[in-house]
């Protein structure tokens, strides 16, 4: 190690009486909940962000350059103008930007699964997918923040919802939900990949298709039959669809019902997996 | 309570072709400290990982205090604390933080993690970097904080994965009176090491691990005693009487004798026969040193090294660490 420069000259002697006096065995406190639990863990995500606010760059510059790049790609050329075409392309853009920022969660599990602290995590007698879960709560945070700016971008360029601050806010919080959901299918690869690298592969092979087939972009009217009929079924355009409509003031409840029951299966389905992989691991 | 601390009965774990535990049984009484002893790759991890609940064993069984370690899992893993071979800590949070964090996971209130925390800095000579982030901690203190954290909730069982590897020998030493403290209070210590003086020094009872067997088991005099064997340094005053030195010791000790790079120095083994010691062996060759009119600067007999258990255990010196 060549890290010892960091200790003043090292006067610790361990006292039988300091040292004896902490070890004096007292009640257990009880076990916390696991809503406790895992907001405890999230305060750790919340922790680090602290330490390296680097890390929000992804959230913050990654969102706006996405908004600005295809608003002006696209906009003239498909809508007319810019502002014309970001009443449609808004709630998409944001939708595409958090749902490519899910993939970090798994990116970041896979390196810290790999120190120490995860074994001290894993010996603790505490609900076992707290780790996890506040983990995700940590992401959530950043899920919100870059949602937050796209839309803060979007007002500035000409956004104008009609279903004002609460169609906004709502729409905000099912990208959210589904967003919380999905990350757990990166969990799972997060740990069940044995890189960084790999996990970051896999997510942008799931990712790009999901996001760009979609209606995101374009109207799927004018596609080929059979890209029509992936784009139907992709959770994505049911996503967008549903925020579309409420951030205009006109909530398509079946599409919201149908973005919140695919949430649902997601951390059903992945939650489940990443669980056994974790326990195994 | 009357079950052993750890009780395992044929454990075995593979990882694809490499079976790393090969039927592992171990006892260990509660209040004492147990050492595994065992070269780099022996199993020693893997075992401490199946008995914290870490990893799932293939075969035979580990109860820890009587609780089965896959059936009550969560039993086991409220009475043990584990150390591991890295920092079992956030390197990215400060002292403080982590141990506030952990306190919180153990479902003591906000006040009471702070207190706890600052109590366990303390104690551990850590106050000052309470703040810092544990990345910037020398090897000396990462290894503090790690136990610290370990005993947040003083653990009826504390696992040590090779605590002093790669530290000082003043941390080493700091590490080593920390751990004979912690046993006075009554935790019962697994420890893992590569180093047989550090076993010597803190463990009661020893288990000598290879290729994820127990090729020895005993107090550590019990040990020593059945391989036998001490080494012998010789340092003489005059480099010319060498190889007449050389001669003497081979023939009173009856082994081979190795120079050192040192022109003045002499190694050899002193294997314990059924009539003498290793160190009645040893006295005979300095007399018979005297007698020849060599001088005799130091002389010394050595605890037999790991590579000397391995060899006297195995027929096969203990296996080349590989540089990580």
């Amino acid at each position: 190690m060549s890290t010892d420069t960091a200790e003043p000259v090292s006067t610790y002697a361990p006292s039988r009486d300091t040292l004896g006096a902490v070890l004096a065995r007292a009640d257990r406190p009880k076990r916390p909940s696991a809503l406790s639990a895992s907001l405890t863990f999230g305060w750790r995500a919340l922790l680090k962000i602290k330490h390296v606010p680097e890390q929000l760059f992804d959230v913050t510059a990654f969102p706006i350059i996405m908004t600005l790049m295809f608003t002006y790609l696209f906009g003239g050329a498909l809508a007319g103008s810019t502002s014309e075409y970001l009443q449609f392309f808004l709630p998409g853009i944001m939708v595409t930007s958090v749902v490519m920022i899910t993939m970090y969660t798994g990116v970041g599990l896979n390196t810290d699964i790999e120190k120490g602290v995860f074994d001290r995590f894993r010996t603790l007698p505490v609900w076992r997918p707290a780790a996890l879960v506040g983990m995700i709560f940590g992401d959530v945070l950043r899920y919100i923040l870059a949602a937050t700016t796209i839309m803060v971008v979007g007002l500035i360029l000409g956004f104008r919802p009609e279903g004002g601050l609460l169609g906004v806010l709502a729409g905000i919080a099912l990208l959210v939900v589904f967003s919380f959901a999905f990350s757990w299918i990166w969990t799972m690869f997060g740990l069940f990949l044995r890189s960084e690298k790999s996990v970051m592969g896999v997510s942008m092979l799931v990712l790009f298709p999901l996001t760009f087939l979609s209606n995101v972009f374009v109207e799927p009217s004018t596609m080929p039959g059979w890209l029509q009929a992936f784009v139907q079924v992709n959770p994505i355009t049911h996503l967008v669809t549903a925020i579309r409509s409420i951030m205009a003031g006109t909530p398509d409840m079946a599409e919201t019902m149908w973005t919140l029951a695919a949430s649902a299966i997601l951390v059903l389905i992945f939650g489940t997996l990443t669980m056994r992989l974790y326990n195994r691991k | 309570m009357t079950a052993p601390a750890i009780e395992t009965a044929g454990l075995i774990k593979t990882f694809g072709d490499n079976t790393a535990v090969a039927g592992v049984d171990l006892t260990v009484a509660p209040g004492t400290v147990y050492g595994l002893l065992g070269p780099n790759g022996a199993g020693k991890t893997t075992v401490v990982r199946m008995l914290a609940t870490l990893l799932r064993p293939d075969g035979g069984s580990a109860r820890i205090f009587g609780h089965d370690v896959v059936r009550e899992a969560d039993t086991v893993r409220s009475r043990v604390s584990l150390t591991g071979q890295y920092a079992s800590v956030d390197e990215d949070l400060t002292g403080s933080e982590n141990l506030v964090l952990l306190a919180r996971l153990l479902g003591h209130t906000k006040a009471q993690s702070r207190d706890r925390s600052a109590q366990l800095l303390a104690a551990f000579g850590l106050t000052e970097a309470a703040g810092r982030q544990v990345k910037k901690y020398s090897g000396g203190m990462r290894r503090r904080i790690d136990i610290a954290a370990s005993i947040l909730n003083t653990p009826d069982l504390l696992f040590l994965d090779e605590p002093t590897t790669g530290l000082d020998p003043r941390s080493r030493n700091q590490v080593w009176d920390i751990i004979r403290i912690v046993v006075a209070a009554g935790t019962t210590v697994l420890l893992t090491t590569q180093y047989l003086d550090e076993a010597d020094q803190l463990a009661g009872r020893i288990a000598v691990i290879d290729h994820g067997r127990v090729i020895a088991e005993g107090t550590p005099g019990e040990l020593k005693s059945s391989i036998g064997a001490g080494t012998v340094h010789v340092r003489l005053r005059d480099a010319a009487q060498r190889p007449e030195a050389e001669r003497l010791l081979a023939s009173v000790l009856g082994t081979t004798v190795q120079q050192g790079s040192d022109p003045l120095a002499l190694t050899a083994r002193a294997e314990a026969g059924s009539d003498q010691g290793a160190a009645e062996l040893a006295s005979r060759a300095l007399a018979r040193l005297a007698e020849a009119g060599i001088v005799v600067d130091d002389f010394s007999l050595g605890q037999p090294s790991l590579d000397e258990v391995f060899l006297a255990l195995t027929d096969s010196p203990a296996p080349q660490e590989v540089p990580a």
